[in-house]
């Protein structure tokens, strides 16, 4: 046996040198494109999920301008949109499409593949000690197929009808009748290869997620001394796996229906002065199976960033952060409530009213969670030593935006006033503070705060101070008067409210929206700048220049592959040992030992160590016998 | 001397690959669930969505097939283990065999489906469903089929017993777990049959 492993050893010794030898001489393809390091894959992930986010915003910025001025004819829009804006004005099928693909790229590209697919592939083995992901080449395709995905879903722009129209959500009838709308055509065809590709993408990425989280920890790093980002990211990726093969299992059969004539979606319908051939089909199933992703799918977008959050308000209020371990199980308890609130969407479909009670009910609870995070946060920030860093800023801006949106996702879950709110500009104002607003914001913290170890530069901090200033308050600015205008019964997704007498008044308000959401969107002007000029010419940075506890500050600023170059570090401590009383400095790296810090320790430290408290128990002692002597 | 052992493990990295593919099983449990949650909501809309017919029995023999068939990759992982590669192969054959007999038999009961009239487009979609949950069980038998060719292929190369052990375990669990989710399929469709 001995001999056996002896010789196997050999073996290997050669073979790893091998292998590094292939590693170093990496050519450009290796490296910068089908790279399998997961830093480079995150960054992949970011700047193709900034791109997705410019355009999608870019997009958002064109359907503003309609329901600004829906009576003016803008020449420049058909110079750039051509058939798609006859005469200058948008074309109202394509007014559709664009509200459709800024939906899907924002919620699914932007704020999933690239807030995830970012900081987890990024944070994962940082921050839990390890070289690289359980399967690198796994990473590789996953990104490999976002990006083919994204592609698809921008090429849609180019098929004679324009892109999908169905909205985010896709319901059937719509989805399923190609001959429905110019948005029901090829474009969403394209849509649904595309989501598939997605959905592909992200199990991939989530199953190397969970699997290196429990896996391939360094020494000494159980649960409970993980950052609370890997709690997040590792929770996300759980709900993923469970959320989306739901999705497509929904999908699989909307494609039956839209190619092949079967009627699980469609029943009697007439289309065009056609009667069709389908019977029976319930499209209420495809909503079930719809937003059985899509309620997880919404705390799959939030909960990295509440991660991201957490991590940098604690490194910036210079404090533990208030409740480690509340947080974990709001973050569990999330996860698991998260599977059956998906009614909430659906109450005016004609929902046995006792059901809605019920899915009313669990939709309550999982504000309670949701709500001991909040509270958790401010505790950190109280009397904190904060340090206002842009990434601790756009953290706050989190909070505040979870808050503002979170209390209207309270009068969503009610029964009773959904049925007036439902499908209004009151539920748009819901979601894009509570999800959209909040999940940018955390995702912008991360970028800040986690720069310098992807670039190894640091990012301006006055462009940071000038974009978050203009962006927190534009955000506020677009959203807020939407309350109102959902409140009077202002419906979403409408082309124009000129026609309907009631709706007139509130143009003066959709006028205000559009300036506001302008001025944001040239606020991303800074940010775009800055991050891309940062990379290059950037300050350079140092090994830990937020004064940080946790493991990927112990790695050197230039990035190399497999992370550490010697030993990974091991693990002593919990990651948030932030201005400990009795420590030289104020903050204690997770790789210092106990034994280094005698003035800083607690009894609380050894609960699970007895040898490690009888020690300290020691040392107290002789501390007194020297204080006795003075 | 464990040191180095380790090293060698943390080199070959099979553990946590092996672990995906346990996590693989749950996204592919969910998609049936979902199917199969999706067919429950469907018949509750409506009395005259149920499944009014009889299944043919064919699907019978074919899930007797696939039982069968995880009774020989189980053999073949024994005898894999037992370092007796000849007879691990010959059980990897059976395997395949009655992979692909399964296969044949599940599209002679949709040809059986379609002798009843009872089409994939049908106004009661209960019987989509039917052809729908299968077909897709059947694109999970592909990729198990390719996954023990895989490991057949491999055998007859000078694989390291370690990875041969390897190829095994990753094939039969995937086939043991999609054999389990045919019976579970199959005596779901069996129980809502009316
Ligand atoms: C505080 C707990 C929350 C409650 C009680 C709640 C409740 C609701 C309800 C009842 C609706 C349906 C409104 C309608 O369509 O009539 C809704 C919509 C929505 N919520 Fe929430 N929500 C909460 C938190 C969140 C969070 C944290 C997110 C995302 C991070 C989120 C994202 C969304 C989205 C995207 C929609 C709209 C989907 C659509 O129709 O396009 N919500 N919420
Ligand atoms: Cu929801």
């Amino acid at each position: 046996m001995s001999t056996l492993a002896v010789h196997d050893h050999h073996d290997g010794v050669e073979h790893h040198d091998h292998d590094h030898g292939h590693h170093h001489k990496e050519t450009f393809i290796s490296k910068y494109i089908f790279s399998m390091d997961h830093k480079m894959i995150a960054k992949q992930f970011l700047i193709t999920g900034i791109i997705m986010a410019v355009i999608a915003m870019i997009l958002s910025i064109l359907f503003r301008i309609q329901l600004a001025y829906p009576d003016k004819a803008f020449p420049f829009l058909e110079t750039i949109l051509g058939r798609f804006a006859p005469g200058g004005r948008l074309d109202a099928n394509f007014y559709l499409s664009l509200v459709t693909i800024h939906g899907t790229i924002m919620v699914f590209f932007v704020l999933t593949a690239g807030l995830s697919g970012t900081f987890s592939n990024l944070l994962i083995p940082f921050q839990l000690g390890a070289r690289d992901m359980a399967s690198p080449f796994m990473n590789m395709l996953s990104y490999w197929m976002f990006f083919t995905a994204s592609v698809i879903m921008l090429a849609s722009f180019f098929v004679q009808k324009g892109p999908a129209g169905g909205g985010w959500t896709i319901y059937p009838p719509l989805s399923a009748l190609p001959k429905a709308m110019p948005g029901s055509a090829e474009g969403m065809t394209l849509w649904l290869i595309s989501m598939v590709l997605f959905v592909a993408s992200q199990l991939m990425g989530g199953i190397n997620y969970v699997s290196t989280v429990l896996n391939m920890r360094t020494k000494g790093m159980d649960l409970w001394k993980m950052p609370l980002t890997i709690w997040a990211f590792f929770l996300t990726a759980i709900l993923g796996i469970l959320a989306f093969p739901v999705l497509v299992a929904g999908v699989v059969l909307l494609v039956f229906d839209r190619s092949f004539g079967t009627s699980f979606y469609l029943s009697e319908i007439v289309v065009q002065g056609q009667v069709m051939n389908y019977e029976g089909g319930s499209p209420i199933l495809f909503q079930h199976l719809f937003w059985f992703l899509g309620h997880p799918e919404v705390y799959i977008v939030i909960m990295p960033a509440m991660g991201i959050a957490s991590e940098v308000m604690s490194v910036n209020s210079r404090k533990p952060i208030f409740g480690y371990h509340a947080m974990v199980y709001s973050l569990i308890g999330i996860t698991v409530l998260s599977f059956i609130v998906w009614g909430h969407h659906m109450f005016v479909t004609g929902m046995n009213p006792f059901l809605g009670g019920v899915f009313m009910i669990t939709t309550l609870i999982i504000a309670v969670p949701s709500a001991v995070k909040t509270f958790n946060w401010l505790a950190t920030l109280w009397r904190g030593n904060i340090r206002f860093t842009p990434g601790m800023l756009f953290a706050i801006g989190l909070v505040s935006f979870f808050i503002s949106g979170g209390i209207t996702g309270i009068f969503l879950g009610n029964a009773a006033l959904d049925i007036n709110l439902h499908d209004t500009y009151f539920v748009v104002a819901h979601f894009h503070l509570v999800m959209g607003s909040a999940a940018i914001f955390g995702m912008l913290a991360g970028v800040y705060h986690w720069f310098p170890k992807m670039f190894g530069r640091m990012m301006d901090e006055k462009l940071g101070y000038l974009h978050f200033w203009l962006t927190f308050i534009g955000a506020y600015l677009v959203f807020f008067p939407m309350h109102f205008m959902g409140l009077d019964g202002v419906p979403r997704r409408y082309y124009a409210f000129t026609e309907i007498e009631s709706l007139k008044q509130w143009l003066s308000v959709n006028t205000f929206i559009t300036w506001a959401a302008i001025m944001s969107a040239l606020a991303q002007v800074a940010f775009l700048f800055n991050f891309f000029y940062s990379i290059f010419f950037g300050k350079k940075a140092t090994q830990n220049p937020w004064n940080s506890t946790t493991l990927e500050w112990t790695t050197p600023v230039e990035r190399i592959h497999g992370n550490w170059p010697g030993e990974i570090p091991t693990v002593y401590r919990w990651p948030y040992d932030y201005s400990k009383p009795g420590a030289e400095e104020d903050f204690i790296p997770q790789t210092t030992p106990y034994s280094q810090t005698m003035t800083s320790n607690l009894p609380h430290d050894f609960e699970d160590n007895p040898t490690g408290l009888t020690q300290y128990n020691e040392w107290l002692k002789t501390q007194k016998v020297q204080e006795e002597v003075k | 001397m464990m040191a180095q052992i380790q090293q060698e493990k943390d080199r070959l990295n099979l553990a946590p690959k092996k672990f995906n593919m346990w996590i693989f099983l749950f996204t592919s449990f969910m998609f049936f669930m979902a199917l199969t949650s999706g067919f429950i909501v469907y018949v509750g809309g409506s009395k005259t969505h149920e499944l009014t017919i009889k299944l043919p029995q064919i699907f019978m023999y074919s899930t007797g097939a696939i039982i069968l068939s995880s009774l020989t990759m189980f053999l073949a992982s024994r005898e894999a283990k037992h370092l007796q590669f000849a007879k691990q192969r010959l059980f990897l054959w059976l395997t395949i065999f009655l992979g692909i007999a399964f296969f044949v038999l599940q599209v002679f009961a949709w040809k059986a489906l379609i002798d009843m009239h009872q089409h994939l487009v049908n106004p009661n979609a209960s019987i989509s469903f039917v052809y729908v949950i299968s077909g897709a069980h059947l694109l999970h038998i592909l990729a198990g089929l390719l996954l023990i060719i895989n490991t057949l292929v491999k055998s007859y190369k000078n694989t390291p017993q370690v990875l041969n052990l390897y190829n095994m375990e990753m094939s039969s669990i995937f086939w043991h777990f999609i054999d389990i989710i045919w019976i579970y399929l199959y005596v779901f469709l069996l129980l809502n049959q009316r």
